[in-house]
């Protein structure tokens, strides 16, 4: 059984239906990511998952159990899974130690909070009181936080929003070592790079259905899309559209004898293709 | 590994996480530790006058400031800073963690309870040093008093809680309450002496806890002479506890079957 299976879910609000009969498979230890544009029912379909919302209909399983659940079994399913949401801002005036080490009690076996501290970069900062961290830093704080009690399943929301390129490099790495360790994480981003470095499978999401789930590098047809080669030919810039860049480039050599000037092959990137099967929302 | 830990010992935790994080901000402990004698110091410095044969003005004012201090530190600070902690997402990123709803409500009714007791030793030390106030000797009054400020502690909290649904935001949040808790602690009693307040307002204040706790603190601090001055011709202990009770049941009602973790 998959670690996580949609059938026919479906969500209104009022007259606004965000969710209409979404499926999704979520195998275990992977990375899988959501991606569709606001309002396009991703939100609502990861709140659903995480047990903050309720459904109007349809199915949903996570970790074998139903979010509704509530009471003690509430507790049990929570045990087990980790939420890392958009901003959250609070507990200023406690270290990052204070706070990682309370949320450890909230669970049945943690991990070590040193350990965790160190994992996300901030040992340096552990005694810092949280409101002195930057943004980054914080955003730090919220994964060691949402893997203090050693989760099955990860949900990420948003995780690198305002990173300096460098944090995000370091991030990155954080969580795939995370799923190399047997994390199974669910990753919310708008970012097309980080679900291309990140994730084993994405999933489109929009007008609240699933439009394609596929690897980050097959999606839309991607791999097997025409390749774009481009070259300097004396003063001019070529660009030529093909289905067999190879036979071009050997081409192209052979014309060049040897090294083709300022030569550039390029497929479709994750974003061109993306933005294609979302449509542009100003039409 | 399906023991998760109980919650009590997770709320006892988060009791002394969040006196922890009270006694860190600076502002919010002056103001809910101080205040109260502050108030004190001037209400007992303009009005001297004896309002019953051995019973001064200062003397009935500590026991009604004991008694809106459980109010100020339970129920407004509550009903303000929840929505606070609201809108920045920290209730969000509890109920996302095996942490129950009942550990919650315990380490904020640890943190109304510690900061009551510092208020009530301030505000009863600054009452026998500068304004008169006489300790009672009668064990019974002591008993009166403890029960007094645990179920008031209890109840201001429990309401405290259930009132932070109301306002929408943290920002909007002080608006709401200070002028509730102003009006009660005018119509209760506590600024003024309650029988000379407007029959229709000792009316008003009837069903709400605040006068029965001022009532209730009278008892303890002024002579048992003086209940023949109350409306009722007594201290009404028994009645006290009733309504006090109905009050902590309504409170704990709201709090868990209404209480919002999330700002939609």
């Amino acid at each position: 059984m998959s670690l996580i299976e949609v059938k026919g879910l479906k969500k209104s609000y009022g007259d606004l239906q965000a969710v209409r009969g979404l499926d999704l498979q979520i195998e275990q230890g992977e990375i899988f990511s959501l991606l569709g544009p606001n309002g396009a029912g991703k939100t609502t379909t990861v709140e659903i998952l995480e047990g903050f919302r309720t459904r109007d209909s349809g199915s949903v399983s996570v970790l074998g159990v139903d979010p509704q659940i509530k009471g003690h079994e509430s507790r049990i399913w929570r045990n087990r899974i980790g939420i890392v949401l958009q901003n959250s801002a609070d507990a200023g005036d406690l270290s990052v130690s204070e706070t990682v080490e309370h949320f450890s009690n909230y669970y049945s076996n943690p991990l070590n909070v040193q350990e965790v501290i160190n994992s996300v970069g901030l040992d340096e900062k552990q005694s810092s009181l949280i409101r002195t961290l930057s943004g980054g830093q914080r955003r730090r704080l919220d994964v060691a936080l949402g893997i203090i009690g050693n989760p099955e399943l990860l949900f990420l929301d948003e995780p690198t929003t305002g990173f300096d390129p460098q944090a995000r490099r370091a991030f990155w790495s954080l969580i795939q070592q995370l799923r190399n360790d047997g994390t199974t994480i669910l990753l919310t981003t708008h970012y097309l790079d980080e679900a291309q470095a990140l994730a084993d499978r994405v999933a489109v999401i929009n007008h609240g259905q699933i439009v394609e789930i596929s690897t980050p590098t097959e999606l839309g047809g991607r791999a097997t899309a025409q390749a774009t080669v481009q070259w300097r030919d004396g003063a001019q810039i070529k660009l030529e559209k093909t289905d067999n860049p190879t036979a071009l480039v050997s081409k192209l050599s052979a014309h060049f004898g040897g090294e083709v000037p300022e030569v550039i092959v390029t497929r479709p990137s994750l974003e061109d293709i993306y933005l294609e099967m979302i449509g542009n929302p100003n039409e | 590994m399906n023991k998760v830990p109980s919650a009590l010992k997770i709320g006892l935790r988060r009791g002394s996480l969040e006196i922890k994080q009270f006694s860190r901000q600076r502002e919010s402990v002056v103001f809910t530790l101080f205040f109260p004698v502050i108030l004190l110091v001037i209400f007992g410095s303009v009005f001297q006058n004896t309002i019953a044969p051995g019973v001064t003005f200062s003397q009935y004012f500590v026991a009604g400031m004991i008694a809106s201090g459980l109010v100020n530190t339970g129920f407004q600070a509550l009903a303000i800073t929840i929505p606070m902690e609201r809108d920045v997402g920290a209730l969000k990123r509890l109920r996302g963690t095996p942490m129950p709803a009942s550990s919650y409500f315990i380490g904020k009714a640890i943190l109304i309870f510690a900061s009551m007791a510092v208020q009530i030793i301030m505000l009863l030390g600054f009452g026998v040093l500068f304004f008169g106030l006489e300790m009672p000797t009668d064990i019974s009054k002591w008993v009166t008093f403890t029960w007094l400020v645990i179920l008031g502690s209890a109840c201001s909290t429990a309401l405290g809680i259930a009132f932070s649904i109301v306002p929408k935001s943290g920002r909007g949040a002080s608006a709401v309450v200070s002028p509730i808790v102003i009006i009660l602690q005018f119509f209760s009693g506590v600024f003024f002496v309650f029988t000379q307040l407007p029959t229709w307002m000792q009316q008003v204040a009837a069903i709400f806890p605040l006068k029965w706790l001022t009532q209730g603190m009278r008892s303890v601090f002024l002579p048992d002479s003086f209940a023949a001055e109350e409306v009722a011709k007594s201290w009404e202990i028994g009645r006290t506890f009733v309504i006090l009770m109905l009050w902590l049941a309504i409170g704990i009602f709201f709090s868990v079957r209404k209480f919002k973790w999330d700002r939609d």
